[in-house]
């Protein structure tokens, strides 16, 4: 890992409330160090503190307690006109683009260098040089308003690399859009991270922006960060309820309770969802890792010859490796199925919902994987829906409670 | 009937000789004080909307700017600037020519004229224009000004080169409102002897029977009026033309 660019040391952020005597927490005791170079993904429910939390960055907001550091600089003392250099240094794009309404698209990319005093011809040259990289060179008389929202954020983009930033900082930079223009301003995003080497920290509610691009993840609720870590990791072994939540906002391989009902109607024979992870999940918060899963299943199949029916799943990448879940139905004899399960849940964690007729209550099953949760140390993983670690102890017996509901 | 048309205009500070000549009504003598008294007015209303509509811009992006949440936040000084306001605002311009005159009397030297009536006139301009200029800026989108802010833009900037930018249809469409607010304030500048268009119908229509007189000088204000607000909405369009 390279250098720490930004780093939040117990940062705390009070408003104060009109209503009630006790001030409005909006960021409880944050520490947070991103990397140079980190495309950092902070992801929470809105009013859950991101967006107080992105502005103490470049100091829009100011910190009640705590410290932020900066590009190496300490700016929680600094005031506003000590700010001002630094902020050159850090561009932001924002949900609304916030662009100057009464000003042309060249002339709002060239405001920072307004800003910073640049000599005309270099700033029209810039301008230009901006124009181009976001693609909008045939829209520079434009006005803001006869553009599309795709095209407004490009120009916010265009006029917040305009100084050479070496943070960007996205507040929602994509809630405004529609999925294809999405898609395209985190192409550009990524673009500016892997180009120009632009540290990005994209603010967002919408857990397919971060899977695309986020190399690292903060979760946020209620003020705090409930979960980090690289992408892979979050995604692969999220902790907390909220994550799996905005989880399978964005992969939804594991069926919900009426899934597994329908699917026990059409189906027959055992259901199983085998989780797939392509390697090991490691948790930054305590260290404890979540190896892969599910990456021998079709050897195993093949090697018990097993009849199996895909019939429900879903994998994506994040950050080139794969996740997701597949739920199968099992045919066959019963003792070679029992010993396909024994030998796959040994690398792999596997939800067993049972057959139509023998079937296994929803939360049991997902609560308790066959063969026992895999995290280590032990610790819970897997998108357990009790949401914690009571039962990991527990596992041994958790396996008997199964076997005498299938008896 | 005559001589006591004399005693009280002349008690207002007009020249004598102006009166006497006046008595005849003809539009050859008319004429001239006409012109004139556009003149006066003129002079009144563009001094006034110059010096009061740059101080009531000063004042209202500190009434705006003081409001909370805003570029320089402070309550204290906001509830002051607003209750000042809120005390001058309504007071009849009439009453308050009278009220202010020993001040105007100090500042000026002289409380009759043309020059006595600008004062008080710059004065309520000022607080007029601040309320109007606070109502427009009030909805330009905190978020480009937290952009501007984000890129390192110092206060003053942010003003001059993103607040009142984003707000000028409104403006310029403030001032033309403003501008017959003045005119009308600038009626009652004969009171204290100070001339104009509004002391011409007055003395030369209304106070000797003669309508024709009072709707010449009517008529001059509608024109003046309509010019103003067509140059207005025509500017103010071309602006809000780009931003929606």
């Amino acid at each position: 890992m390279s250098e720490a660019i930004i780093e939040l040391d117990h940062v705390v952020k009070e408003f104060k409330s009109k209503d009630k005597k006790k001030p409005m927490r909006a960021v409880d005791d944050v520490t947070l160090s991103i990397n140079k170079g980190d495309v950092f993904g902070i992801i929470g429910y809105s009013g859950a503190g991101k967006s107080t939390l992105v502005r103490m960055i470049n100091a829009l907001e100011r910190p009640t307690s705590g410290s932020v550091h900066v590009l190496g600089q300490d700016i929680t003392g600094l005031n506003e006109s000590g700010l001002r250099p630094l902020r050159r240094k850090i561009g932001m794009i924002f949900q609304q683009f916030n662009l100057f309404s009464t000003k042309t698209v060249a002339q709002n990319i060239a405001y920072p260098l307004v800003l910073d005093h640049w000599r005309k011809d270099y700033q029209e040259r810039r301008v230009n040089q901006l124009l181009k990289f976001v693609g909008l060179e045939e829209h520079a008389n434009k006005y803001p308003s006869q553009l599309s929202g795709g095209q407004k954020q490009r120009v916010g983009i265009a006029r917040a690399l305009a100084t050479n930033p070496e943070i960007l900082l996205a507040d929602e930079a994509t809630s405004a859009l529609d999925p294809e223009t999405t898609g395209e301003v985190l192409d550009l995003l990524q673009q500016i991270n892997r180009q120009l080497g632009v540290t990005i920290v994209l603010i967002t509610h919408q857990m397919n922006v971060v899977q695309k691009i986020a190399n690292r993840i903060a979760v946020m609720s209620d003020g705090r960060v409930v979960e980090r870590g690289d992408a892979y990791s979050v995604f692969a072994a999220p902790k907390q309820e909220i994550t799996k939540r905005f989880i399978a906002t964005a992969i939804s391989g594991i069926p919900d309770p009426e899934r597994v009902t329908d699917i026990h109607r059409q189906w027959s024979g055992r259901i199983v969802t085998v989780l797939i992870r392509q390697k090991d999940a490691r948790n930054e918060l305590d260290n404890s890792v979540v190896p892969s899963s599910g990456q021998n299943i079709s050897g195993l199949i093949a090697k018990y010859g097993v009849s199996t029916n895909l019939i429900y799943g879903g994998i994506d990448t994040v950050t080139g490796y794969a996740i997701g879940a597949m739920t199968y139905e099992l045919a066959g004899e019963p003792s070679v199925i029992d010993g396909f399960l024994d030998e796959l849940s040994r690398d792999s964690d596997v939800y067993d919902f049972g057959t139509a007729q023998a079937s296994i209550d929803y939360d049991k099953a997902i609560s308790m994987p066959l063969g026992g949760l895999k995290a280590h140390p032990a610790e819970s993983n897997g998108p357990d829906r009790a949401g914690d670690a009571d039962n990991t102890a527990e596992s041994g017996s958790a396996d008997s409670d199964r076997e005498e509901e299938q008896a | 009937m005559n001589s006591f048309d004399f005693v009280t205009v002349s008690l207002a500070g007009k020249p004598v000789e102006t009166i006497t000549l006046a008595a005849n009504q003809g539009w050859s003598i008319l004429k001239p004080m006409l012109f004139q008294s556009i003149a006066q007015t003129l002079e009144m209303v563009f001094i006034t909307l110059v010096v009061g509509g740059v101080l009531g811009l000063v004042l209202g992006v500190i009434l705006y700017g003081t409001r909370p949440g805003n570029l320089f936040e402070n309550s204290v000084v906001y509830r002051i600037l607003d209750i000042i306001v809120n005390i001058v605002r309504p007071i009849p311009f009439i009453i308050f020519l009278a009220a202010i005159q020993p001040l105007t009397m100090k500042v000026v030297g002289t409380s009759i004229g043309t020059a006595a009536a600008i004062f008080p006139m710059i004065i309520m301009a000022t607080f007029a224009t601040s309320r109007l200029v606070e109502q427009n800026l009030v909805p330009v989108d905190r978020g480009v000004i937290e952009a501007a802010r984000s890129m390192g833009a110092s206060t003053f900037t942010i003003i001059r080169t993103v607040l009142i930018p984003e707000a000028l249809g409104p403006l310029i469409l403030a001032y033309a409102f403003l501008f017959i607010s003045i005119l009308d304030m600038s009626a009652m500048a004969g009171y204290i002897g100070g001339g104009g268009l509004g002391n011409f119908a007055i003395s030369y229509g209304y106070q000797k029977f003669d309508p024709a007189v009072t709707w010449t000088a009517v008529i001059i204000m509608i024109v003046l009026v309509q010019v103003v607000q067509a140059i207005a909405n025509m500017l103010a369009k071309r602006i809000l033309k780009r931003q929606k």
